[in-house]
């Protein structure tokens, strides 16, 4: 293998402490919802931190339109692609996305696996993030081309990936993340633990919690492969809302860049009943993460 | 340079061969092995023989096997996780529903196989006979072929890259002995890549009768579509319809519906207005149809008075009409 910083991606990186890999299997369980909340609260964890979220999930990617930065074009400097930024002026929220890049949200990138392939390659050697705490990376379902490329040309920074697996409790979500267990085995990257998101939904009107995709799915499956359980996530229709940008008036055009409001996506985050379950399973997160490279 | 602000064109995606460099302006453009991009290409000088201006050679192989097959129909989404698998499983079953009809489901998600799962047929194995693998059968007349057949346990995950995904979608095409069938049934993965790819060009000259697209309220697998639409159109399939999934959910105790993903932009029926492609109906959210789907029995069949089952059916007529069409 190439030593440290060898390849144009491995010294790109060198200066970014953790990258997290947010991935599934299985699709529609809340991959980059997941993803965005995660770098949204790692963000949070404390004042300073700066944190990067790289959407490789080429032929869908939602994470533009969950951090409402839809239609922001990508900028090119002398050092490579500047990447949007979803706090402003504070620029301690980095966000790169195929989404950027394409010309009306419609239109659809077909592109075969060696395609793939490149624009990654290129993602993670010409996005110019500084430096980085945490890199949060958001892949598409499956087991395919852009995790097989992310891992092949993340190797000079091996020692500083992990990953997250989110799952829903349904037999089916579970039958795909144990799969997506088995590829992180396979490539030896170490799982930082499992989050098992739409557990639960609770009626708005009389309070009801009906299961709407089944519970405890999850857990037992940690439980059984020796994972950490980071915990479990209730469908959030308040969420669902704000990640949809339902109602965008002041995001879209000045809202991120105006220097005063800084942060309004997160504002509004944290009045979401999720927010403070999440915030735990951050502190889990940054806890482990701070084990892992204190002896090293 | 990179041009950063929009995207690198999409040559003429169906000719790029799997293994092809960045640039590849594919094997039957005229400038096929000859392109700067072709440099240092291991396949240069085939292309550039001009060989590769032919036909893939397994298309007649898919050709002859499909010919047996009356409607070829593909199930695509966009986003993940909105109900495609569901959705061609409970397909599947109506249509087999009519004895005298013949029907096969074939799972293209090789990296995620649920079908197996859906359809209750998750421990059973794929056999090969002289005249080729034989589907799993459900009943007497609905066979499946997946991946998931052919794994050693379900936990084993299928790390592949596009040529051999590819290669295996070929090989579903052209050597599962289909025997007759009245209607094929094709569940993909999300998403535009290889396997779309692979499906559309093996079968476009046996004739696709048309893709269902899934989707759920929300904007994010909205935007999905969008873009599922516009490959559909670039690849020259007809759109039978649009299903909205998951849409409003009735609480079992207090009977209120209630949005769980709000269709913040107008949800399916209006995006099937603006984009001029049929709107099939909304299945509403019950948590029954994902319960039926884990232990794999026919929710149909199972709750006949469920209202999701009542819209179901009502797709599935529409789907028949357009097929009549």
């Amino acid at each position: 293998m190439a030593s440290t910083v060898d390849t144009p991606a491995g010294r790109r990186l060198q200066h970014v402490k953790h990258i997290i890999i947010v991935c599934s299997g299985k699709g529609g369980v809340g991959k980059s919802s997941v993803s965005t909340q995660l770098a949204i609260s790692l963000r949070n964890s404390s004042p300073t931190a700066r944190v990067g979220i790289l959407d490789v999930d080429l032929t869908g990617p939602s994470i533009p339109r969950m951090l409402q930065l839809d239609g922001h074009p990508v900028h090119q400097s002398s050092d490579g692609w500047v990447p949007v930024y979803a706090d402003g002026s504070e620029a301690r929220l980095a966000c790169m996305s195929v989404g950027f890049l394409l010309k009306k949200k419609e239109d659809s990138v077909v592109w075969r696996g060696p395609k793939k392939n490149a624009m990654i390659r290129q993602f993670l050697s010409d996005v110019r993030w500084g430096e980085l705490d945490y890199l949060v990376i958001d892949t598409p379902p499956g087991t395919s081309d852009e995790h097989l490329s992310l891992i092949e040309h993340m190797a000079p920074v091996a020692g500083r990936l992990s990953a997250v697996i989110v799952t829903t409790p349904q037999a089916v979500a579970l039958l795909d993340a144990m799969k997506c267990l088995s590829f992180t085995r396979a490539v030896s990257l170490p799982v930082l633990g499992l989050i098992e998101n739409m557990s639960g939904y609770v009626c708005p009107c009389c309070g009801e919690i009906s299961n709407v995709f089944s519970t405890g799915g999850g857990q037992e499956m940690a439980r059984r492969e020796g994972l950490q359980f980071l915990g479990s996530l209730p469908v959030d229709t308040d969420l669902v809302t704000l990640l949809d940008a339902a109602d965008s008036g002041a995001a879209d055009s000045s809202g991120a860049n105006s220097g005063s409001e800084t942060f309004d996506l997160l504002r509004r985050y944290q009045r979401t009943s999720t927010a403070p379950l999440f915030a735990k399973i951050v502190e889990e997160i940054v806890r482990t993460l701070d084990q892992k490279s204190s002896p090293a | 340079m990179l041009a950063v602000q929009s995207s690198v064109p999409v040559p003429d995606a169906l000719s790029v061969p799997s293994n092809a460099p960045e640039h590849c302006p594919g094997t039957e453009s005229e400038l096929a092995g000859k392109a700067d991009a072709c440099a240092g290409c291991a396949n240069q000088d085939i292309c550039a023989s001009g060989v590769t201006r032919g036909p893939d050679p397994a298309i007649p192989l898919v050709r002859a096997r499909m010919e047996t097959v009356k409607h070829k129909i593909l199930v695509l989404s966009g986003k993940g996780g909105v109900g495609k698998s569901t959705f061609t499983a409970q397909l599947g079953w109506a249509f087999a529903a009519d004895e005298d009809s013949q029907t096969g489901i074939m799972d293209v998600d090789i990296c995620g196989p649920s079908i197996p799962t859906i359809l209750g047929i998750a421990s059973e194995q794929v056999h090969s006979s002289s005249s080729g693998w034989s589907p799993v059968y459900v009943q007497d007349n609905l066979g499946v072929m997946s991946v998931g057949f052919m794994l050693p346990s379900a936990k084993d995950a299928v790390m592949w890259r596009g040529p051999k995904k590819n290669g295996l979608i070929a090989q579903f095409l052209k050597d599962v002995d289909w025997g007759t069938l009245d209607y094929l049934l094709v569940d993909t993965p999300p998403g535009t890549s290889d396997e779309h790819l692979s499906i559309v060009s093996y079968l476009k000259e046996s004739g696709i009768d048309g893709a269902v697209l899934i989707t759920t309220p929300q904007e994010v697998a909205l935007q999905d579509v969008r873009r599922e639409i516009d490959f559909c159109r670039k690849v020259g399939i007809r759109v039978l319809g649009l299903v909205e999934n998951m849409s409003g959910f009735v609480c079992p105790s207090c009977k209120t519906e209630s949005q769980i993903f709000k269709p913040s932009t107008g949800g399916g029926r209006r995006l099937a207005e603006d984009m001029q492609v049929p709107f099939l109906g909304a299945v509403p959210l019950d948590p029954r149809i994902g319960k039926s789907a884990d232990y794999g029995v026919s929710f149909l069949d199972e709750y006949p008075d469920s209202p999701a089952t009542t819209a179901y059916l009502d797709i599935i007529d529409k789907i028949k009409d357009q097929l009549e069409h």
